[in-house]
């Protein structure tokens, strides 16, 4: 402390020379010009006008995302996890590259967060889906042996051992009876198979027929319990013998079954079971197909090398996305296709059957994702984006959402300009009123205060955030307490009988311990505020940073500077204004 | 112009009657955080949405609950903000809340029929964040004390973190009072009537310090009564400066800005009542306490 207060007690040899006092003057001048500078609006790479000062999301809309990798149980290695993180950030950002947004925010927090921010979008939530969809693209053969077909029955009584009999649906423990034509897959009116809507192959009654030998097998082991079939009793036959159908009702229900161990136990050898994608109607209501497929893949996704634009069918309307293998993904998909020419093949996104086209003739370099009936343009588009940008390593889950719309950002922006306008007016009547020439010197200092964190901010590249205009409101209020005290001093140095100009000297030494002390308490609550904060806060503890700094030295340099120059163009016995 | 020229108010002498005051604000604070069942965390904290949503035509309470219990969201609260067309739906779900509200408004009242904006914090985020927003608080209070401790004798630091520690118990039971959310803006507003008291406290210690030095014969009571009587008039001004700002912000900041406004109000008032009527004479009790044991020491 000793060596503060000999430094500011120092006195000024009077007369100040003037040529000090224009330097003073031009110093402050040169800052001005600079933060004049900084605040002129920038033209973008585009040529559009890019606003000085960068405005949070709340201020001009946007989204806010902070994902995680999905991994519920605590599964991952730590090594396994930083990885999986650094692909998805990866990923993210080409996908955003490709959608275009200007300046996003992609970044990793802490070891295991993603945070993404876009600002000025107008479609938060398809933003953000595009951000979530993991896209991980298969082509998988559907099967169309009977392998599944005969291990229901053992799937069956495995899925009644495990969840208990009384534990499943009332209507699926009866005997099935369909209500519509379309038959149950082992019932007696297989023969009745229907035709799926708008598909033109029908399922051969040969292989829907049903099982006898499955039938019997049930029935010698059956231990006097009634004939449970819980998840046969609502499959239904599909198109073609890997395809079944599901009532949408009963989708939950079945998802439940396809959950069980029994399942995962019984199912043959490279089999598994996929949903599609949408629903498909048939016979007057909503159905759900269930696809039996075999799990080696033909061909995945992270074998493509390019994906779009996506197109229109002329014939059906339907949106499609054409795409092109690398020189390996040919090779692999040739050798996947050639001898399965006829066969159906499915194509899985993210474990949904997008849909599953027949393969009419040995595929290589270029083909075509159908995207299924009821989706729209955008969402093939959308698709091909993700393609494109490559898929998740693993899915991500969204931990903390905030979308802002950009017309409430704007009304932010107005009612907070006014708030500051309304604000200083009544300061600088308050400061006038009270210190007369000194409250005018005040107040000018006031404005070149308001200049300087304007201009701090903008040259920071610091983002202004909706705290962030009320911490700059307070701190206005706050930026006159220095020149208070300062002032407060004089008066009480003039009042002790001393002239104007040791008066003025005094009171400016005096005051410095103070106006250090107090300056430096807000600035550690401020530093603690940013390391705490996120987005928002952050943006209220850089203002109250900047603004400490900003009044800190226009009190102590700018004020002074004023008074030097009012000093010295009157006479020194003169009494002050102040 | 000039307030309180030579005041010379023996703010010493009514402490206890200030002791009282305070005990009362403080209890207040504590019996309406009692009712209310503790404070109200907002989302940030608590994890859960919160949806605000502008339609561009008219439409009710009533009408929204009935799109929403279309989608099984009949717990979600409802409020209108004043007589306009501003809605805020809170909820204490996460997951999907967002894309469904969105959905089901997009049928209900088309694409461009409204503008809305959400808050969706997941349970961990906001465990964390209540984590974090605690640790800020305990260090801003640890820093300063270490601060004020080595720019000043250790019992100015005791003095000071006793007053910040008064306002920041009755801002808590303010915020419960006036039924404010807390929320991550709410936090940001403690921490900085945090500082804005310490700021005031700060400058009549440093008066104090000031006049120990100078009048090394004077009772200590004297001393600290007088230096609060010099820095008054900066303590008015500057407290009035930072109202009026404050006060338009209040008044003109819009919806989502004024409980902050109103949580730094409060604390400006409190935070300069405490630098007069509790940080001075705590610091005195301090004084007197650690005299009378060195007396009775001399006696023995």
């Amino acid at each position: 402390m000793g060596r503060l207060r000999q430094k500011g007690t120092r006195l000024e040899d009077w007369p100040v020379s003037m040529s000090k006092i224009r330097n003073r003057l031009l110093v402050i001048l040169g800052l001005i010009i600079v933060s004049v500078y900084a605040l002129v609006p920038k033209t973008g790479p585009t040529g559009e006008k890019v606003p000085a000062i960068n405005l949070g999301l709340d201020l001009q809309g946007g989204m806010h995302l902070a994902v995680e990798v999905d991994d519920p149980d605590n599964t991952l290695t730590a090594e396994a996890k930083a990885q999986a993180i650094e692909t998805t950030l990866t990923t993210i950002r080409n996908r955003i590259d490709e959608f275009g947004v200007r300046e996003p925010t992609i970044q990793r927090v802490g070891n295991e967060r993603i945070i993404v921010e876009l600002a000025g979008i107008d479609d938060p939530e398809r933003a953000k889906a595009i951000v979530e969809r993991t896209a991980f693209l298969e082509f998988k053969l559907v099967r169309e042996d009977d392998n599944f077909r005969n291990a229901l029955p053992r799937i069956d009584r495995g899925i009644v051992q495990e969840l208990g009999a009384e534990n499943l649906r009332g209507a699926a423990i009866e005997e099935a009876e369909p209500e519509s034509q379309l038959s149950d897959i082992l019932g007696t009116q297989a023969d009745t198979a229907v035709e799926a809507a708008g598909d033109s192959t029908v399922a051969e009654p040969d292989s829907v027929e049903a099982d006898p030998t499955a039938d019997e097998t049930l029935a010698e082991q059956d231990t006097g319990e009634p004939n449970l079939r819980p998840l046969t009793g609502l499959l239904l036959e599909g198109t073609h013998p890997g395809i079944m159908l599901v009532a949408e009702e009963e989708v939950p229900t079945v998802e439940r079954y396809l959950a069980t161990e029994a399942l995962r136990n019984a199912l043959p050898r490279n089999t598994e079971l996929r949903w599609g994608a949408q629903a498909t109607a048939a016979a007057g209501a909503a159905y759900r197909e269930l696809y039996v497929l075999e799990s080696d893949p033909i061909l995945t996704g992270d074998l493509l090398q390019d994906a779009g634009p996506a197109a229109r069918d002329p014939q059906f309307n339907q949106p499609y996305v054409p795409f092109e293998t690398t020189r390996r993904g040919s090779r692999v998909f040739q050798r996947g296709t050639a001898p399965n020419v006829g066969r159906y093949m499915a194509i899985v996104l993210d474990s949904r059957v997008q849909s599953a086209p027949v393969i009419r003739q040995t595929l290589s370099r270029r083909a075509q994702i159908e995207m299924g009936g009821g989706s729209s343009f955008q969402e093939a588009q959308d698709l091909a984006l993700v393609l494109r940008a490559g898929a998740l390593p693993m899915p991500i889950r969204v931990v903390e959402e905030h979308s802002v719309s950009a017309s409430l950002g704007a009304d932010s922006i107005s009612q907070g300009r006014n708030a500051f306008i309304i604000g200083i007016i009544g300061v600088v009547l308050l400061m006038i009123w009270y210190y007369r020439v000194a409250g005018v010197m005040a107040v000018a200092a006031l404005c070149v205060y308001v200049l300087f964190v304007l201009g701090g901010l903008a040259g920071l590249g610091a983002t202004l955030t909706l705290p962030g205009i009320a911490g700059l409101i307070l701190s206005v209020g706050m930026a006159v307490d220095a020149n208070v005290l300062i002032f407060e001093r004089i008066r009480e140095e003039s009042d002790a009988g001393k002239t104007p100009r040791t008066a003025v000297d005094a009171g400016f030494a005096q005051a410095l311990s103070a106006i250090v002390d107090a300056n430096l308490t807000t600035l550690i609550t401020a530093a603690i505020l940013y390391q705490f904060g996120t987005g928002p806060i952050r943006g209220f503890a850089v203002t109250l940073v900047i603004g400490i700094i900003a009044s800190f030295f226009t009190a102590l340099y700018v004020t002074r500077t004023f008074f030097l120059v009012y000093l010295e163009r009157r006479s020194p016995t003169e009494p002050l204004s102040i | 112009m000039r307030f309180f020229r030579n005041a010379s108010y023996d703010f010493l002498s009514v402490r206890r009657k200030a002791y009282i005051v305070s005990a009362v604000l403080i209890l207040v604070g504590i019996g309406s955080l009692v009712l209310h069942g503790g404070p109200r965390y907002g989302v940030d904290f608590t994890g859960g949405t919160l949806i605000q949503v502008e339609f561009f035509e008219p439409t009710s309470v009533s009408d929204l609950r009935g799109v929403l219990a279309s989608a099984g969201m009949e717990n979600a609260q409802i409020q209108q903000l004043g007589d306009s067309n501003e809605f805020m739906i809170r909820t204490q779900d996460f997951e999907g809340i967002v894309e469904s509200v969105n959905g089901l408004f997009d049928e209900a009242y088309g694409d461009d029929g409204f503008t809305m904006s959400a808050d969706a914090v997941g349970p961990k985020v906001g465990s964390e964040l209540q984590r974090k927003a605690a640790i800020a608080i305990l260090m801003s209070f640890a820093l300063t004390l270490v601060y004020l401790a080595f720019r000043f004798e250790w019992r100015f630091g005791v003095a000071a973190i006793v007053a910040t520690f008064h306002d920041i118990t009755i801002a808590f039971g303010f915020i419960s009072l006036f039924n404010i959310e807390i929320t991550l803006a709410t936090v940001a507003a403690i921490l900085t009537i945090l500082g804005y008291s310490l700021n005031d406290t700060i400058v009549v210690f440093d008066r104090i310090r000031e006049n120990l030095k100078k009048r090394r014969k004077d009772a200590y009571a004297d001393i600290v009564n007088s230096s609060i009587n010099e820095t008054l008039p900066r303590t008015v001004l500057t407290s009035g400066t930072t109202l009026a700002t404050l006060l338009a912000l209040f008044i003109l900041g819009g919806t989502v800005v004024r409980p902050f406004a109103l949580v730094l109000i409060l604390g400006v008032m409190i935070g300069t009542y405490s630098s007069i009527f509790v940080a001075s004479p705590v610091l005195l009790e301090i004084e007197e306490r650690s005299r009378r044991k060195e007396s009775r020491k001399g006696h023995h």
